[in-house]
């Protein structure tokens, strides 16, 4: 069954990865690299963006086209929103968060930088690092990214010297000292040319690592998720109410950390309540162990109260459960963050209003300076907060578990979503 | 060592799971888009599975243009009995004959375009606040951009421009009286990984997915089938061919592809050799650059 030939592979592990990029670093150019040399640009597709290209009179068949797909995109030549894509070679399938560089940068790359396992940060050679580097490095180690890898793009334009590599890479692990990043891996390329993007470069030699798609195929994420600290959110209950299943009550959700077994003993929160696993019922039947992001289905020895909202831990390993939250808070509105401002919070399935209680201070990101006598926090801005809410939560602070350590922050009129909130 | 690692597909499978699940418990009155086709099939076994051993907790909704292949209708029909399902179905015939919708006319005419005023209808009747959609984001570029959870306003509108800011996996739902979600769990799938799961899953397809011979027209490189809604232009004539659907819609604007991929083990390596995209065979997105993201914008699915 495992012999398919070129993408047929069953079995292949799944990375999501997001790549951020100043105006002009190359970024949409190095993602149709990436596309087109793994093959995963189709004819019809190619043929499109030739003819587009041809008629706003390129003189290059523009990669970048093929990432901006909306109107106004087009129209205006800029990149609006986050655009996912996807390719996949025989070792593993990719899904591209891809981030514009500008408008509304730092709304745009949290939201891609919420799922991913790694972040791919362009510099541009001749620039070396800029503000928007220090930024792009700051969201991504705040996020919880556990790989970063910096392409340093345009060698070509630097007649490919490995000084001008060494210096921005030494300038670059400088900054990150000051932050927390687990895996830092820096590649000089060129986007254009295709330089150790697909194909070792010839023009490097001094370069002895390895190409960035090798690095994506071969990079281990098999530890990036918590399975140590058992959490459970209870997403949905499943009775159905029938003959045959009449005594049946499950409770259904994804598993957010830590292997489950049934057996386990396990408390409920908020009830406090302890019982033991009898049985979990995952996709394809019953299995002895769930960990996360599996989505399965937890069956109590104990007819318990238990409902959306709630959740199952481990009796020995009980998460943080307060009114009172501190938060790193990502603005993503436009209305700016009002003190004692109430809002709807969600965090795991769990629902309820907060309060603003207090806005500590605000983080310049291209200093990564705390800012204290402005408290003014508007789209883009990151800030620290504390909220108190209207029913107890239970969570984990962000680093240690980004399922149950971050919320997001509703406006109760407009219905947006106007924050993201990692727990600290 | 045991190894906690998913495969791509199991984890694909967990996440819209999960997301199916969200709007179960989100929503009052969500239902699940069938097409008939392959992604809505996935997106129907996924549910099911879910909410297992339980039934699902909501309907099907299918919009018929009338134009529907006879396979794709005895298909549904089996299925739903199988999963004792409620089905739902909104006719665009319904809407051309209260006057809603001017069918088109001309050769190339398509019903594609008024299944949109068949849909929202359908989802005020039925008071429907969440519609389960099979599309995914690899599918077409205005796609790419859209949410999990994607905000529909009181007139079934998308708002490329300004959609909500979509995160880990907290999904908002929250919305007025009067609006709706379209929620799409296959976001992440790809055509291949449709064909893996399938395979995986030893899920049942309809005939029209493998290859047959069938009559057809060669129109400006789309291979249309023969049907009483499909009428020849000059010099057009019915080819007998060897083929097989890679996307099935309906019968007017669906293009068939060349095919001896006789099993799912075939149609594998014939979509890990493709080098066209499946919706290169869909007129309805032949119209224009942006054909997708103007129909979207109307709420189509």
């Amino acid at each position: 069954m495992e012999h398919f030939s070129g993408n047929g592979y069953l079995d292949m592990e799944l990375l999501r990865f997001t790549t951020a990029g100043s105006v002009d670093d190359g970024k949409s150019t190095l993602i149709g690299r990436l596309l087109y040399d793994s093959k995963s640009i189709f004819e019809d597709q190619y043929e499109a963006i030739r003819l587009s290209s041809e008629r706003r009179g390129e003189p290059e068949v523009n990669l970048a086209l093929l990432t901006d797909g909306l109107r106004a995109e087009r129209e205006q030549g800029i990149t609006i929103d986050v655009a996912y894509r996807y390719f996949a070679t025989p070792k593993r399938k990719f899904i591209i968060a891809d981030t514009p560089g500008h408008i509304q940068y730092t709304r745009n790359m949290v939201t891609g930088a919420s799922t991913a396992n790694l972040a791919i940060i362009l510099v541009d050679a001749r620039k070396g690092m800029v503000e928007q580097t220090k930024r792009h490095a700051f969201i991504a180690s705040l996020l919880g990214i556990p790989h970063l890898v910096i392409c340093v793009n345009k060698m070509d334009l630097m007649d490919y010297d490995q000084q001008v590599f060494e210096r921005i890479k030494k300038e670059f692990q400088g900054f990150a000292s000051k932050f927390k990043v687990h895996d830092i891996q820096f590649i000089p390329i060129s986007a254009l040319k295709g330089d150790n993007v697909v194909e070792k470069s010839k023009h490097m030699p001094w370069y002895g690592g390895s190409t960035l798609l090798y690095l994506l195929e071969t990079i281990h994420i098999g530890s990036d998720i918590n399975l140590v600290d058992c959490r459970f959110p209870v997403q949905y209950v499943i009775r159905p109410q029938t003959n045959e299943y009449h005594d049946y009550r499950g409770y259904a959700g994804r598993v957010a950390g830590g292997i489950l077994k049934p057996g386990d003993k396990v408390m409920v929160l908020p009830s406090g309540f302890t019982t033991k696993i009898k049985a979990i019922d995952g996709p394809e039947g019953p299995v002895r162990e769930a960990f996360a992001p599996m989505s399965v289905t937890i069956r109590l020895e104990d007819e318990l109260d238990v409902s959306r909202g709630d959740m199952i831990v481990r009796v020995n390993n009980v998460p943080e459960i307060s009114q009172d939250i501190d938060m790193m808070v990502c603005w993503m509105n436009p209305v700016k963050l009002q003190l004692n401002g109430k809002y709807a919070i969600r965090h795991t399935t769990r629902e309820a209003r907060c309060v603003v209680k207090n806005i500590l201070y605000k983080v310049d990101v291209n200093t990564l300076h705390r800012i204290q006598d402005d408290k003014e926090v508007g789209m883009n801005d990151i800030a620290r907060i504390s909220v108190r809410t209207t029913k107890p939560f239970f969570f984990d602070k962000y680093q240690i578990n980004r399922f149950t350590g971050s919320v997001i922050l509703i406006d109760e009129g407009t219905n947006e979503t106007v924050g993201a909130g990692m727990i600290i | 060592m045991q190894s906690y690692n998913l495969s791509h597909l199991r984890e694909l499978e967990a996440e819209s799971m999960f997301v199916i699940r969200e709007v179960a418990a989100q929503f009052e009155k969500p239902a699940l888009l069938f097409s008939g086709g392959k992604d809505s099939i996935v997106m129907l076994h996924l549910a099911n599975k879910a909410f297992s051993p339980a039934k699902i907790p909501f309907p099907l909704l299918h919009i018929d243009t009338g134009h529907n292949f006879p396979e794709t209708l005895e298909y549904r029909d089996k299925l739903v009995k199988k999963l004792g399902a409620r089905l739902v179905v909104g006719y665009v015939q319904d809407s051309i004959d209260k006057g809603r919708v001017v069918e088109e006319t001309g050769p190339q005419a398509s019903r594609n375009r008024l299944q949109t005023v068949t849909l929202l209808d359908a989802i005020e009747e039925h008071g429907f606040d969440a519609l389960l959609g099979g599309g995914r984001r690899d599918e077409e570029k205005a796609r790419a951009k859209e949410r999990f959870f994607s905000h529909r306003d009181e007139f079934g509108q998308w708002d490329p421009k300004n959609q909500r800011p979509e995160l880990w996996n907290l999904f908002n739902g929250r919305k007025k009286m009067g609006e709706h979600f379209r929620v799409f769990p296959l976001s992440n799938w790809t055509e291949m990984d449709v064909w893996q799961y399938v395979l995986l899953e030893n899920i049942d397809m309809p005939s029209l997915y493998f290859s047959h011979d069938r009559e057809c027209v060669n129109r400006k490189g789309t291979l249309l089938a023969r049907s009483e809604y499909i009428k020849l232009m000059d010099g057009e004539k019915w080819e007998k061919m060897h083929i097989r659907f890679r996307t099935i819609g309906d019968m007017s604007c669906t293009g068939a592809t060349v095919s001896q991929a006789n099993s799912l083990e075939e149609i594998i390596q014939e979509v890990a050799a493709s080098r066209v995209t499946e919706r290169g065979s869909r007129a309805d997105d032949k119209r224009s650059e942006t054909a997708m993201e103007d129909r979207k914008k109307e709420g189509y699915f």
